[in-house]
This record gives structure tokens, C-alpha cells and sequence, in this order.
């Protein structure tokens, strides 16, 4: 009876303290909805957040929301997904082989820092404006911070093990397998942590621009419409394919990593 | 000299495979104009004045909008790690926003501020001033706090403690936050005019392309990749230069 007794008041307790935590947000949110309703703003500036979770809910109930979502992501995880694969691989051979670094590295150090979502016209004129154009440029955006973490990672191995790894027999493709990846998995995760959610917003931005489903395409319809409800629980809803899409990978890095000292640390993105 | 000209040469092989696919056919003129053709358009848009003219709309809104994001991100992630009542409100808000794609909040900034200067500005504060405000708190928050301790009882008032201790020691962190932010500026600030704008860069490419001129939204599209490449190269000189009383 008291072992139930503790273990309500501790669910008591973290209940209370996860509402203190988000405390400020309740109050955002009632203030938003109060804001709303003074009639300082008219609806089509701020609509009350009970009308957009409302559109939220009927875009749910009439599939509407699973539709886009679906499209959005199978999108930006195709996308990821390509760029992941082809990153860590250019990436290994620019820092394994001199002639392939020679090659690409002054093309991947001008092309990581450019703002490459002014190419977006020029896909749309090779590409055309469906998937195939949409998912290059989430692959053209998304891979540079894969190659260039896959490098750093791959450079960074400590020398010593790959020699003593040779010198007791071992062949180039197990010195990749058994060394090269797993001492350079945490700074390629790094770079994927970085890749997937420009992903998403590169297929948010090709789908504003572009049109063809997906959230950003409905968003911005909405917003040609003037219909500021569907704005703004488009917003509500980009914004939970974010969360979603980044919790997920944080939890993928701590199942990967379990044996690396760095999951005991505080992750700072 | 040699060095860095063979360090580049994979770049001028880009540009002469370019031209030589183009001028024989290859590659089709309308997929691709030919290199010298950019470069004419380019010579001719700088010389009209129009791409001096969409560049200044576009840098004077980034600056404006990364400035304010540093600012304001900056003094909030470091009030979040030093006083406790503000991380308690404002944590839970930037935890909440950080994942979002910012370019969501495009459509909106239309729908309140309209098509000119302010709704690209406040999109860039808005989309920049998360990464600054996180890697001011994480900076201020790794502080050792025994510097904190002896500089206290040495008699320091905290503002002594903010400018002395605390900023110098979160500036890699912060500086690193502030790089992140100029590459988002770059890429919100062309989205944005892309969507839907009256002047700047991204606005030029959008309508030279509507326009079938090919050759001409090249030429900006390479400028613009251009600035943004020159952009980060110039923090980064910055920021070494900055931070050499650390090594």
C-alpha cells in the first residue's frame, strides 16, 4: 500500500514538474488564443489557436494530414537517405585515396558553405517541378555535411591501429569494416544530425515554391487562398514532423552508440 | 602559389568541361547555356546596375535580420544560463521551436508583413536567433564555475564576472552558434524572395528564370553562391583572428 502510495506521488511529482517545465508554453498558448479573441487582431492575421488545432483535427480526421505528412517525409527521408549512402562513401574514398581527394576536395569545400537552395531554378529547368527534382535538391543540400563529417571522422583514426591491423593480416576491407567505421561512426552520425533535418526543410522550401503535396505545398496554398486557419496549422503541423523527425535521430544515436563515452554527455544541438 | 593553383585546378576543369560539353552540343544549350555566355550575362547585369541593386536589397535584409539574431540570441542564451527564472521560462519555448523547419514561417511572414524589407528581416531573426540563442546558453552554461567562484570572492562584481569570464569563455561556443546562423540567413533569405518578393537576389532568379533568360539567371545563381561561399570564408578569418588569445 505505501510502495503505491510513492510510486503515485512520484508519478504526481513528475507530472507537476513536466506542467512547471512547460509552464511558459501553457501560457503562450492562452495567451495566443486570449490575443485572438480581444478582436485587437482580425482572424485573418491571428486566428484563435482553438480554430487552428481545430483544422488540425479535421485534417487529421480526413486523412488530408497523413496524406502530406506522408509525402513530405518520403521526400526528405528519400532524399536523406541518398545523400547518406553516396556522403559516407565519397566521403571514405576522399579520405582514403589522394587522387579522389585532389578531385573533390576544393568542390566539396565551395559547395558546403554555399547557400545551394539558389540552384532551385535551375533544378526546376532540368528536373522538372515533380519528385525527381524535389529529392535532388534535398540530396544536393543534405550530403555535404555527410562528406565533409565522414572525412574528419575517417582522417581522424588513430594510424596505429590500422598499421597494427595490417601488419597482423588483416585485408583493406576489414581494416573499413572493423576500424575505419566504427572509429568514425560518431562524427558520421554527427554529419547525418545535421543532414536530415536540412532535409526536411529543403522539402519544405521545394514544396512551397513548387507546389505537388506534401505540408509546405498545402501551406502555402492555403496562404494563396487566404485561408490563415490552414497557414498556421500548417505551421502547427510542419513544426511536429521537426520534432519528430529530430527525437527520432537522437534516439537512433543513442542506440547506435551505447558503447561510445560520448552518449553519457549532454547533446548541445 | 603553384600549390594552391593545383589545389583548384578540379574547379577550372568544372568550368572548361562545361564550356567544351556546351559550344559542341553535348550537353543542350537549352539545359545549359554556355560558360562564356554566363559571364557575358553577368558582365552586362553588373553593368545595367540591376545586380548591384537586387544584391543591396538582399544583403542590407540579411545583415539586418542575422545583426538582430545575433543580439538578441546572444544576450538571451546567456540570461537563460545565468539566471535561473529566465532559462525556467524561455527554455521550454526555444526546445519547443528549435526542431521546426524554419522555413515554414514564410507564409506567415507574408500573410503579416507583406512582400517587402520586413518580412524577410524578421524571418531571418526569427530563423536565425534559435542556433545563436542554444550555443550562447550551452557556451555560458560550460563555464568552469571555479573561475566564477575565485573571481567572486577575489571581489567581482557579476557584471565584471558577465564580461570578464563568462563572454570570453562561451566565445567559441557563441562564434560557432553565429556560423551556423550566417549559412541559415543565406539559404532563408533566397527561399523567401523565391516564394514571393519585389527585389533581391532570389526575387532576380525567379524572374529571369519565369523569363526563359537561362543565361542570366546563371549568372546570379552563381553570384549568389558566390557571396555565400565569400560570406563564410570572411567569419571564418573572423573568428580565428578573434579567438588567437586562446591558443
Amino acid at each position: 500500500m505505501a510502495r503505491v502510495a510513492a510510486r503515485v506521488s512520484d508519478w504526481f511529482g513528475a507530472a507537476l514538474w513536466g506542467v512547471i517545465q512547460s509552464g511558459s508554453i501553457i501560457v503562450v498558448l492562452i495567451g495566443w488564443e486570449l490575443l485572438a479573441r480581444s478582436g485587437l487582431f482580425t482572424a485573418f492575421l491571428l486566428p484563435t489557436l482553438s480554430s487552428v488545432l481545430a483544422r488540425v483535427v479535421e485534417d487529421a480526421v480526413s486523412g488530408l494530414l497523413f496524406l502530406d505528412l506522408s509525402v513530405t517525409l518520403y521526400r526528405a527521408v528519400l532524399g536523406f537517405a541518398i545523400a547518406a549512402a553516396a556522403g559516407v562513401a565519397l566521403g571514405i574514398l576522399i579520405a582514403r585515396i589522394p587522387s579522389i581527394h585532389w578531385l573533390f576536395d576544393p568542390i566539396v569545400s565551395i559547395g558546403f558553405p554555399m547557400p545551394k537552395v539558389a540552384f532551385l531554378p535551375v533544378f526546376m529547368l532540368w528536373f522538372g517541378v515533380y519528385d525527381l527534382s524535389k529529392v535532388s535538391m534535398i540530396v544536393f543540400n543534405a550530403i555535404f555535411p555527410v562528406i565533409a563529417a565522414t572525412v574528419a571522422g575517417t582522417q581522424g583514426v588513430d594510424k596505429h591501429m590500422i598499421w597494427s591491423a595490417r601488419s597482423l593480416g588483416a585485408k583493406e576491407r576489414d581494416i573499413l569494416r572493423e576500424i575505419i567505421l566504427p572509429a568514425a561512426l560518431p562524427q558520421i552520425l554527427t554529419g547525418l544530425q545535421v543532414a536530415l533535418p536540412t532535409a526536411l526543410i529543403v522539402a519544405i522550401v521545394t514544396e512551397i515554391i513548387m507546389g505537388g503535396d506534401g505540408l509546405g505545398a498545402s501551406m502555402i496554398r492555403a496562404s494563396r487562398y487566404a485561408d490563415s486557419p490552414g497557414v498556421f496549422a500548417g505551421i502547427v503541423e510542419i513544426a511536429a514532423a521537426g520534432w519528430l523527425v529530430i527525437k527520432s535521430v537522437e534516439a537512433i544515436r543513442r542506440r547506435l552508440l551505447v558503447w561510445h563515452q560520448e552518449t553519457q554527455a549532454v547533446s548541445t544541438v | 602559389m603553384t600549390a594552391t593553383l593545383w589545389r583548384y585546378t578540379p574547379l577550372l576543369l568544372i568550368f572548361v568541361i562545361w564550356e567544351a560539353g556546351t559550344q559542341t552540343g553535348i550537353i543542350s544549350k537549352w539545359a545549359l547555356p554556355t560558360f562564356s555566355a554566363v559571364v557575358a550575362a553577368w558582365l552586362s547585369l553588373m553593368q545595367g546596375g540591376e545586380l548591384l541593386y537586387h544584391a543591396a536589397a538582399s544583403l542590407m535584409r540579411g545583415f539586418a535580420g542575422l545583426g538582430l539574431a545575433i543580439i538578441v540570441g546572444t544576450t538571451l542564451g546567456v540570461l537563460m544560463a545565468w539566471v535561473k527564472p529566465v532559462r525556467l521560462i524561455f527554455n521550454p519555448i526555444v526546445q519547443l521551436f528549435y526542431p521546426m523547419p524554419k522555413s515554414a514561417l514564410i507564409p506567415i511572414m507574408i500573410l503579416w508583413l507583406g512582400l517587402g524589407h520586413a518580412s524577410k528581416i524578421v524571418l531571418i531573426f526569427l530563423g536565425c536567433m534559435l542556433p545563436v540563442t542554444i550555443s550562447a546558453f550551452n557556451g555560458a552554461r560550460g563555464v568552469e564555475p571555479v573561475l566564477i567562484w575565485s573571481a567572486r570572492s577575489l571581489g567581482a562584481t557579476r557584471g565584471q564576472v558577465l564580461r570578464e569570464i563568462i563572454l570570453p569563455a562561451a566565445m567559441p561556443e557563441i562564434l560557432a552558434g553565429i556560423r551556423t546562423a550566417l549559412a541559415l540567413s543565406f539559404v532563408l533569405l533566397v527561399s523567401s524572395e523565391l516564394v514571393i518578393a519585389r527585389e533581391g537576389l532570389g526575387y532576380l532568379i525567379g524572374w529571369l528564370g519565369d523569363g526563359g533568360v537561362y543565361a542570366s539567371m546563371f549568372a546570379v545563381v552563381l553570384t549568389v553562391a558566390g557571396l555565400g561561399f565569400v560570406a563564410d570564408r570572411l567569419y571564418l578569418m573572423l573568428m580565428k583572428r578573434s579567438l588567437a588569445w586562446r591558443e
